[in-house]
C-alpha cells in the first residue's frame, strides 16, 4: 500500500467539527498555523495542489461568492477518482477499443483515473505556485482536452453535489445560488411562488433525514 | 468471474459461431447428457422481467387464478423506504445509480449495415431500469395514450397520401388492434395508476382545456391535472395566444390523494423534484413496488426472485419449456415452466429470443423474418429555437417529472404542410422543471463572458442561474424502415459472453424534415413564452438532436420500441395482438418491443394497456383451452 498522502488547506475553509465528515474517515486531524491536513485517497499530495488551484481558476473564490477551495472541491474529485467511478466500474469497458464517429461518444480506454494522471501533468509541477494569470495561460492551452472537460465538470458536480460527496462544503454552493437542498414537500409553495424566488437556509440530505449516507464512491473497488 | 458447469457453462467454451450455434441446439433440446447444474420444480407461469408489463402480468395472473407465477429479475429488490436516502442528485440523476449496470451489459449501434458497430459504452440514448420495479422505478410517470390512428397506420396514411407518398423502405404495419378495442385496457391502466389529467374528447365531445385531439376517452381521467409551476402558466398562456389548445399533461404521479380499484392508496405529489431518475418516497409516482408487488407480494402462489439473469429460453417441438438463468451466486439454474413470459424491455426481449432461436431473424437484404424488425425511437427536434431570459426566477427545482403542459396541434397528422413533405408530426411539451444547480447551472447569455470557466463566466452564471429555459420540448413519431433493426452483434458480449444486441439505426430525410418543422414550431413557442414572461430571446443554440446523424452519445429517450411487433399477420409479426408468439403458443413477449412503430406520444400506458388485454385473454380463454389465441 502506498504512503498516506495529505493535502494542507487553509483551516477556515475547513471549519471544525465538519472535518471528520468531510474526509469520510476519523482519523486526527493536525492543525498548524491555521492549516489543516486532509487524508488523500487517489491523488499524490503533489497532484491534489496543482488539480485544487487548476478548479480555483475554473471556479474562483472572489468578489462574487465562494469558489473551489471554499466548497473542498479537491475533496469530492479524490473520492470520486478513489471509487467505483474513477475505476470506470460502471462503464463498458470490454475490447476491442476502436475508433468511431463521433455520434458514439467517448470510446476512450481511458479511465478517469487515468485522464488525470495523465491530464495533471501537461499544467506543470509548479502550477500552484505560479500567478493566476499564468495559470490560466495553462489552462487555455489544454481547454479541448478530455481532461479539461472532466476538470470542468468536477468542479461544478464539486461545488452543486449535496455535501455528503465531500464537496459543497457547508452547502456554500447552495447557498451561492440560492437552492434549498432536497425539500421533502413543496406541496404549499410550488403554486405561491409564481415569478418570485423561493429562499430558505438550505439542508443537506444526512440533515434532512437525521442519519448518515454513504456515497457511491464508498463502494469497495 | 465463476463459470457455471451446467449447458451455459459449456457454451462458453466455444468459438462465437460455435457458440452461437449450439445455443440453439441446447436451447432447442433437451440434451440428456448435459443438464444444468441446478433445475428447479416446473412453475405454471415465469415472467422474465420485474418492471411495469412483466409486473402488470404478474398481478392479473396471480390474483385472478391459482396458477403459480414466479417473476425473475436481473436486479436487486427495490423499496419506497430506501428512496429517501436517495434524494441525491450526484449519484442518482448524474450518475444514473438506478440504471442496469453497463459494464455488465450495452447494445452496439451502427448507422447502417455496412458500417462496424461500436458499444454504447456509457448510458446515453436511453436509460433501462434494473432492480424490482424496471424502469418503472424511476421514469417520469408521463402516462399519454397513442392517438387513435397510430394503430391504423399504414390504412390511415395510405388512404390519405396514397402509397406512393409513403417514405422509400418504409415498414410502417398497423397493430392489428384498434384503439377502440384497447380504450377499456387504457382505462384500466389509468385506474390502476391514478393517472391525472384533463379530458379533452369525452366520448366525441370535446372540452376545452384538455388534449381535444386525443381518442375518444369513455370516462373523465381517474385524477384532477397537477398543481402548476410558474413556467407552466407561462407557457400555456403564451401558446394559447398562439391559438393553440395546450392541455395538461397526463402523468401518474397522483395529483390528489387516491384509492384505486385494486385498493390501493397512495398520497399526493410533494413536487419535490426527486422524481424521474428517482424511486418516489411517497408513493405518489405509480411504480411497481407501490402499486403492483403489494397485491401479490403475501400470495402462496406468487414468487418474486432478484438477481436472476435469463440467458435462454427452453423450447421443443414448438413449445417454450421454461428458462435458463444465472443467480446472484453465478450459479446456471433452469426454472421449468409451462408458461413463459418475456417483459424484460425491448431490446432484451429480442435478445431473448434470438439467443434462444425461436422465430425467424429479420433479414434487411431479403426483407423476410420479423424477428428483431421495425425498431423504432422518437424524433426529437433540429437546434435554433434558442432559449428565453427571464426576469424572475423560475424556481425549477420544483416539480415533478411528468408535470408540465403539451400541446397536439402538430401531432399525428395535425397542422402538417399541405404537399405531403411530413406525414406525421409529435407532441410538443413545455413548463417542466429541473432547475436544480447540478442540473442546470452555468448557462450565461451570449456574450457575458469570454469562456465558459473563470471569475467572469461564474458571475454571469450566478447572476443566470434558474432564469435561462427553453420554450418547450418535443418528441416525434418514428416511422419503421427497413434498415432499421435489431440483430445480435459478431464481437461484443455481455458478462456472460453472450453477444450484445446490435441495434443499426439512422434518421433519414422523413425524420429530418420533422424536426425542423418542430424546429420552426418552437421557435414561435419560444417568442411567444418570452411575450408572455416579458423576458428575452436568444435565439441559435446551435444543431438539435433532430440535426444529422442518429447519435447514443447523449440522451434521446428511453422510448425504444419494436423487434418482436405483433400484427394480424405472422408473415410482417412476431406476436399477435395478444402478445402471444405466433409459432410458441404458451410464450407471451410483451411490453414496447411489440409496437410495429412508435406514435407522438410515450409509450409507458400503451404497453401496460396491451399487456391488460394479453392477460385478459389468457385468464378469459388460454387457461380454459390452450393454444393459439389468433
Amino acid at each position: 500500500m502506498r504512503r498516506r498522502e495529505f493535502i494542507t488547506i487553509p483551516a477556515k475553509s475547513v471549519g471544525g467539527l465538519l472535518i471528520h465528515a468531510l474526509a469520510g474517515e476519523s482519523i486526527p486531524l493536525q492543525a498548524q498555523d491555521g492549516n489543516v491536513q486532509l487524508p488523500l485517497r487517489f491523488f499524490a499530495e503533489a497532484e491534489a495542489r496543482v488539480v485544487m488551484a487548476a478548479c480555483e481558476r475554473i471556479f474562483p473564490g472572489d468578489e462574487s461568492g465562494p469558489g473551489a477551495t471554499d466548497a473542498s472541491v479537491i475533496v469530492y474529485i479524490d473520492r470520486q477518482l478513489a471509487g467505483p467511478y474513477g475505476h470506470d466500474r460502471y462503464r463498458y469497458t470490454q475490447g476491442p477499443w476502436i475508433e468511431s464517429v463521433p455520434e458514439h461518444g467517448y470510446q476512450g480506454k481511458a479511465s478517469p483515473r487515468d485522464i488525470y494522471r495523465a491530464g495533471i501533468p501537461l499544467l506543470g509541477s509548479d502550477f500552484a505556485e505560479v500567478s493566476p494569470e499564468e495559470q490560466d495561460a495553462r489552462l487555455l492551452k489544454i481547454e479541448d482536452s478530455a481532461f479539461f472537460d472532466l476538470l470542468r465538470d468536477h468542479t461544478l458536480e464539486g461545488m452543486f453535489t449535496d455535501p455528503l460527496h465531500g464537496g459543497n462544503r457547508q452547502m456554500a454552493g447552495w447557498r451561492l445560488v440560492g437552492y434549498p437542498g432536497p425539500v421533502m414537500s413543496y406541496r404549499d409553495e410550488i403554486e405561491r411562488y409564481h415569478g418570485k424566488p423561493y429562499r430558505r437556509e438550505p439542508k443537506s440530505l444526512e440533515q434532512i433525514i437525521g442519519h448518515d449516507v454513504a456515497g457511491w464512491e464508498d463502494e469497495p473497488v | 468471474m465463476r463459470r457455471a458447469a451446467g449447458q451455459l457453462g459449456n457454451l462458453l467454451r466455444y468459438s462465437k459461431p460455435e457458440r452461437q450455434a449450439a445455443a440453439g441446439f441446447f436451447a432447442a433440446a433437451s440434451h440428456p447428457g448435459v443438464e444444468p447444474m441446478k433445475r428447479l420444480k416446473s412453475v405454471d407461469v415465469v415472467i422474465v422481467g420485474g418492471g411495469w408489463t412483466g409486473m402488470t402480468m404478474a398481478k392479473e395472473l396471480a390474483t385472478r387464478t391459482s396458477l403459480t407465477v414466479v417473476v425473475l429479475e436481473r436486479g436487486p429488490e427495490r423499496k419506497t423506504s430506501e428512496y429517501m436516502a436517495q434524494m441525491d442528485e450526484l449519484d442518482f440523476r448524474r450518475r444514473r445509480r438506478m440504471l442496469q449496470n453497463i459494464a455488465e451489459e450495452t447494445v452496439t449501434h451502427r448507422h447502417g449495415i455496412r458500417d462496424r458497430a461500436a458499444p454504447v459504452r456509457q448510458h446515453g440514448p436511453f436509460y433501462p431500469g434494473t432492480g424490482t420495479g424496471g424502469a418503472g422505478e424511476h421514469w417520469a410517470a408521463v402516462a399519454t395514450r397513442f392517438p387513435a390512428d397510430s394503430f391504423v397506420l399504414a390504412t390511415h396514411l395510405r388512404e390519405r397520401w396514397g402509397a406512393a407518398k409513403l417514405p422509400p423502405n418504409h415498414k410502417i404495419q398497423d397493430w392489428g388492434v384498434t384503439y377502440e378495442e384497447l380504450e377499456p385496457y387504457y382505462w384500466k391502466t389509468e385506474q390502476m395508476m391514478g393517472i391525472n389529467g384533463k379530458a379533452g374528447n369525452l366520448r366525441g365531445k370535446l372540452i376545452d382545456g384538455g388534449n381535444i385531439f386525443e381518442g375518444p376517452r369513455s370516462r373523465e381521467y381517474p385524477n384532477p391535472p397537477h398543481k402548476r409551476t410558474y413556467s407552466m402558466n407561462l407557457w400555456e398562456k403564451a401558446v394559447r395566444e398562439l391559438g393553440y389548445h395546450p392541455y395538461p399533461r397526463p402523468a401518474a404521479t397522483l395529483s390528489v390523494s387516491y384509492t384505486n380499484p385494486d385498493g390501493i392508496s397512495r398520497p399526493g405529489c410533494a413536487y419535490c423534484d426527486f422524481c424521474s431518475m428517482f424511486g418516489c418516497m411517497i408513493e405518489a409516482k405509480a411504480q411497481p413496488t407501490n402499486t403492483l408487488l403489494p397485491l401479490v407480494r403475501d400470495r402462496k402462489n406468487f414468487e418474486f426472485r432478484n438477481h436472476c439473469w435469463v440467458r435462454r429460453v427452453l423450447h421443443h417441438d414448438g413449445k417454450a419449456a421454461g428458462v435458463i438463468y444465472m443467480d446472484q451466486n453465478g450459479e446456471e439454474v433452469e426454472q421449468p415452466a409451462s408458461l413463459v413470459v418475456l417483459s424484460s424491455w425491448t431490446m432484451n426481449n429480442s435478445k431473448l429470443l434470438l439467443l434462444s432461436k425461436i422465430g425467424d431473424p429479420y433479414d434487411p437484404i431479403s426483407g423476410k423474418g420479423s424477428l428483431g424488425a421495425n425498431l423504432t425511437h422518437q424524433v426529437r427536434p433540429a437546434g435554433g429555437a434558442g432559449r428565453i431570459l427571464f426576469n424572475e426566477p423560475l424556481n425549477g427545482f420544483m416539480g415533478a417529472g411528468g408535470q408540465g403542459m403539451g400541446l397536439d396541434d402538430f401531432n399525428g397528422p395535425n397542422g402538417l404542410p399541405e404537399d405531403g413533405s411530413i406525414l406525421r408530426g409529435g407532441t410538443f411539451s413545455g413548463g417542466g422543471g429541473g432547475g436544480s444547480p447540478l442540473s442546470s447551472f452555468g448557462s450565461i447569455p451570449p456574450g457575458a463572458a469570454p469562456r465558459n470557466w473563470g471569475s467572469q463566466w461564474k458571475k454571469a452564471a450566478v447572476e443566470w442561474y434558474d432564469r435561462i429555459g427553453a420554450g418547450g420540448g418535443y418528441s416525434g413519431e418514428h416511422f419503421a424502415y427497413k434498415h432499421n433493426f435489431i440483430d445480435l452483434d459478431p464481437t461484443y458480449t455481455d458478462k456472460w459472453g453472450d453477444p450484445l444486441v446490435r441495434i443499426t439505426i439512422d434518421w433519414t430525410d422523413h425524420e429530418h424534415r420533422q424536426a425542423r418543422f418542430a424546429a420552426e414550431v418552437l421557435i414561435k413557442l419560444t417568442d411567444a413564452m418570452a411575450r408572455a414572461a416579458g423576458g428575452k430571446v436568444i435565439r441559435g443554440g446551435g444543431r438539435g438532436r433532430g440535426d444529422g446523424r442518429y447519435r447514443v452519445d447523449s440522451y434521446n429517450s428511453t422510448h425504444v420500441q419494436g423487434g418482436a411487433v405483433m400484427g394480424a399477420s405472422p408473415e410482417t409479426s412476431v406476436v399477435n395482438t395478444y402478445l402471444q408468439h405466433w409459432q410458441v403458443p404458451n410464450l407471451f413477449v410483451i411490453g414496447a418491443s411489440a409496437f410495429p412503430q412508435n406514435s407522438g406520444m410515450h409509450p409507458t400506458v400503451t404497453a401496460v394497456a396491451l399487456t391488460c388485454r394479453a392477460a385478459d385473454a389468457l385468464v378469459d380463454r388460454y387457461f380454459k383451452n390452450p393454444g393459439a389465441l389468433a
